[in-house]
């Protein structure tokens, strides 16, 4: 290799490219040296599956984002997609069987996905003003299946609501599928066609679309991921508490894209990973819960969370912006 | 005469990396200084340096006879340094007069006095550019006239252009030499950066040659041959550069288009060739040859005509039939669309034709495409830190020889290059022409859009000329020169065929 001084933005570009690679597990790990500082309670185990037991629907929702964000796309529709989820689930599950209900649940959330995704990829509609759009019509269609009422699941959804409180080997299962859901994203992600295909879009759509690849399938399809997903956090939801409810998951999709973004992923698209999506996930819970502990009141939490958020952020994009 | 700028000795480290290992260089006041090299050779280090944005690390600036100290591009821009780039650095959303005095504008703006003095900068370059015009609706030889103007409008008495003409047609290049020549006779200083020598001998009062950081001549151009040129840059004659003529002969043919049309940029094009046959589309920027090619390979929709690739008339709708098909396409820019130049070199070469390397569910066997990958960068000599370095860590040549590999990974029938050399240096351009000549000698139609001249002729066996969407004419090797080209290029002169 010549030593040219063409190369030299490089081997700065992987310094800054390590701070974002690590970042957010260095921002856990001194958020969870604070929070065992402050709280004996919270490094309990009990705690720490409480924790992630209340992202879990969060996290499936960051995972399908995580997919649109790569793309360089947003899609706003996940948290009333999560309650339209949550009101099918509840109302199937009196009239089928919960293997039947919960994947045709799922099957409507990819299909409003699907018609975002053929908006956004073949008629070129910017995706923030198409999933907001979908996100009226999502939580419209909520209130409409759900006639505005609470739908209690009842005995015919026992089996949902074992899920939902149940635990194996000490881990609840929203947990399990969450972590499932996780590793799976992250091994399409990094060894797959689909997953580079996904993060080369983002980079360069131009330049995929003239090697001859079909762009638009790709883009429809992280939509349609990501409507399935959320649709399965409103199932989740509904498991835990035994309600169908069109009013859950208001706000969600900033969880889940502030989760994306803590975890280092670039809204430009291109760039960013599972593992790094579920420790901002952690993080935002991590957050949530230390001030639970600490008594801190909901109203304040809110601003809290906004300032924590811009924090993380100035370390992740700060630091190259001050290498300048 | 003193010199207006006079650097000696100037070393730039970077961490272990010698960028400049001693440069000397004055400029004169009223002179075209030419600065020459391979990319690498250190040229845009040593501009940083003058332009205040590098600290050298040793060796001595002097301004006006005075040994100054640059403390950064503010300070450089405010003794009269300006840096014209390549990349425009102006605002496509604002207007020319706004563009012009943009670091100067009134808190309160009096907008036709504004437009009157903007107006006159511009008249004084020999344009008419409205005022009132967003500088985004501008040509890019327009929007380049818009930076002159601020320059001058901000008192700059030394301008150094990067490349200026590297994005311009031919009669706008042509009309740019001549505003740098009138820029000369105001007593402005001049550095120009060109990998066009013809170019640079005909406007150059004195020429530097860097390589390898260090400057090895400085001549006037009296006497002066391109040859002597590029020998002293490369140390190789131009006549090597295109190599030796791998024996080829002309096959079947292998594309035909016929009446090809869309809209006014592409109109009732035909055209064919054979199989080992290198035909050259020429004319100037905007006559419609990179128009012409994306239609052919499926990148734009065509309204009118057919293509025809090996006997079978495709149906384009997009790339996916073209490649589908068997067509490559290089194109134009390379940045913006033919590499994704943060992914890694594996990734960039594999993408269009991933499907060999897959196992079940879709998984990509990496070792199979390191081979791949490291095969190819071995044929194409492709000089790298690995198949996993991002393509950004290459130089412009070798990135070029990445999206080669693309297409030969992806074992075209028709490769259609579109300016294949543009900003890729002599050393690298004489590889990518070699590699262009050994794909059409192993059968395969290759298409060439080159606005350079020499290129075109050095490397075709045929050169079509686009004017205005159309076809005029076709050139055989016996008829090739820049005058026959530009007679059937240029608008306004006679058809001739």
């Amino acid at each position: 290799m010549t030593t040219t001084p063409t190369n030299l933005p490089n081997s700065r570009f992987n310094l800054q490219a390590a701070i974002q690679n690590f970042g957010p597990a260095i921002i856990l790990v001194v958020l969870l040296g604070i929070a065992s500082s402050m709280s004996d309670v919270f490094l309990t185990e009990r705690n720490l599956m409480n924790v992630l037991r209340q992202v879990s629907g969060t996290g499936l929702m960051a995972v399908g984002m995580l997919f649109v964000i790569l793309t360089r796309g947003i899609d706003l529709s996940v948290g009333s997609v999560s309650a339209f989820g949550s009101v099918l689930s509840a109302l199937w599950v009196q009239q089928m069987m919960p293997g039947l209900a919960v994947p045709l649940t799922m099957l409507v959330g990819a299909a409003v996905g699907l018609c975002s995704g053929i908006l956004i990829a073949y008629l070129k509609l910017p995706s923030f003003v198409t999933t907001l759009a979908a996100m009226t019509i999502a939580r419209g269609a909520a209130l409409i299946a759900s006639n505005g009422q609470p739908i209690r699941m009842g005995k015919a959804g026992d089996a949902i609501t074992y899920f939902g409180a149940g635990s194996f080997a000490g881990v609840p299962y929203p947990v399990w599928l969450m972590g499932t859901v996780f590793v799976l994203a992250g091994v399409v992600l990094t060894f797959t066609r689909f997953g580079r295909m996904v993060k080369a879009i983002g980079s360069n759509a131009e330049a995929v679309r003239l090697s001859g690849i079909s762009v638009a399938r790709y883009e429809v399809a992280v939509y349609a991921i990501s409507g399935a997903l959320a649709a399965l956090a409103g199932v989740i939801s509904s498991s835990r508490t035994g309600i169908g409810s069109a009013t859950i998951g208001v706000g969600a999709e900033l969880d889940a894209i502030a989760a994306v973004v803590i975890g280092g992923a670039s809204l430009l698209g291109g760039r960013g990973g599972a593992t790094n999506t579920f420790i901002g996930v952690f993080i935002l819970g991590v957050i949530a819960n230390l001030m639970n502990l600490a008594n801190v009141p909901g109203y304040h939490q809110q601003v809290f969370m906004g300032v924590i958020i811009v924090g993380a952020m100035l370390l992740q994009y700060g630091t190259a912006a001050l290498r300048r | 005469m003193t010199e207006i700028v006079k650097l000696t000795g100037i070393r730039k480290s970077f961490g272990g990396v010698h960028a400049l290992r001693g440069v000397d260089f004055d400029l004169r006041p009223g002179e075209v200084h030419a600065l020459l090299g391979e990319n690498g050779a250190g040229k845009s280090t040593l501009m940083r340096v003058l332009g205040g944005e590098y600290r050298p690390t040793e060796g001595e600036i002097v301004l006006d006879g005075t040994l100054t100290e640059l403390s950064g591009p503010h300070d450089a821009k405010n003794r009269g340094i300006t840096v014209i780039h390549q990349e425009m650095a102006l605002a496509g959303d604002l207007t020319v007069a706004e563009n012009i005095f943009l670091g100067e504008l009134p808190g309160l703006i009096g907008w036709r006095g504004l437009y009157a003095r903007a107006a006159e900068l511009i008249a004084e370059l020999g344009f008419a550019i409205r005022p009132d015009a967003l500088v985004g609706s501008l040509s890019v030889a327009h929007q380049q006239v818009v930076e002159i103007a601020k320059a001058l409008s901000q008192n700059a008495r030394v301008m150094v252009f990067d490349e200026p003409t590297a994005v311009l047609s031919v009669q706008d290049a042509e009309r740019l030499l001549s505003i740098i020549d009138a820029l000369r006779q105001k007593g402005v200083a001049i550095i120009y950066i060109s990998h066009r020598l013809d170019e640079v001998l005909r406007i150059a009062d004195r020429m530097t040659i860097l390589k390898d950081g260090q400057s090895v001549a400085t001549v006037a151009r009296e006497g002066v041959t391109i040859d002597d040129l590029i020998r002293l840059m490369v140390g190789r004659p131009l006549s090597a550069l295109f190599g030796e003529d791998v024996p080829r002969t002309p096959g079947d043919e292998v594309l035909r288009v016929e009446g090809l049309g869309r809209g006014q940029a592409v109109r009732d094009a035909s055209l064919s060739v054979r199989a080992g046959e290198i035909v050259g589309l020429g004319g100037l920027v905007g006559a419609g040859r990179t128009e012409l090619v994306r239609l052919i390979f499926g990148a734009d929709r065509a309204d009118t005509g057919t293509v025809t690739l090996k006997g079978k008339r495709l149906k384009l709708r997009s790339p996916v039939d073209g490649v589908r098909a068997g067509i490559g396409l290089a194109p134009e820019s390379r940045k913006d669309q033919g590499l994704i130049l943060d992914k890694s070199i594996a990734i960039n070469t594999t993408m269009a034709r991933l499907k060999p390397l897959l196992a079940p569910l879709g998984f990509i066997r990496r070792k199979a495409e390191h081979a791949v990958v490291n095969e190819l960068g071995g044929r194409l000599r492709l000089k790298s830190a690995g198949p996993d370095a991002p393509v950004s860590s290459l130089s412009g040549g070798n990135q070029q020889k990445v999206v080669l590999a693309k297409w030969f990974h992806v074992d075209v029938d028709l490769m259609i290059f579109d300016e294949p050399t543009r900003g890729v240096d002599v050393g690298a351009k004489s590889e990518i022409y070699a590699l262009i000549k050994q794909f059409a000698a192993r059968g395969r139609a290759v298409l060439v859009v080159s606005s350079e001249h020499h290129e075109l002729f050095g490397l075709c066996d045929r050169v079509l000329v686009m004017r205005e969407g159309a076809i005029t004419g076709e050139l055989s090797p016996d008829a090739y020169s820049e005058e026959n080209l530009l007679k059937l290029a240029m608008p306004g002169v006679g058809q001739a065929a």
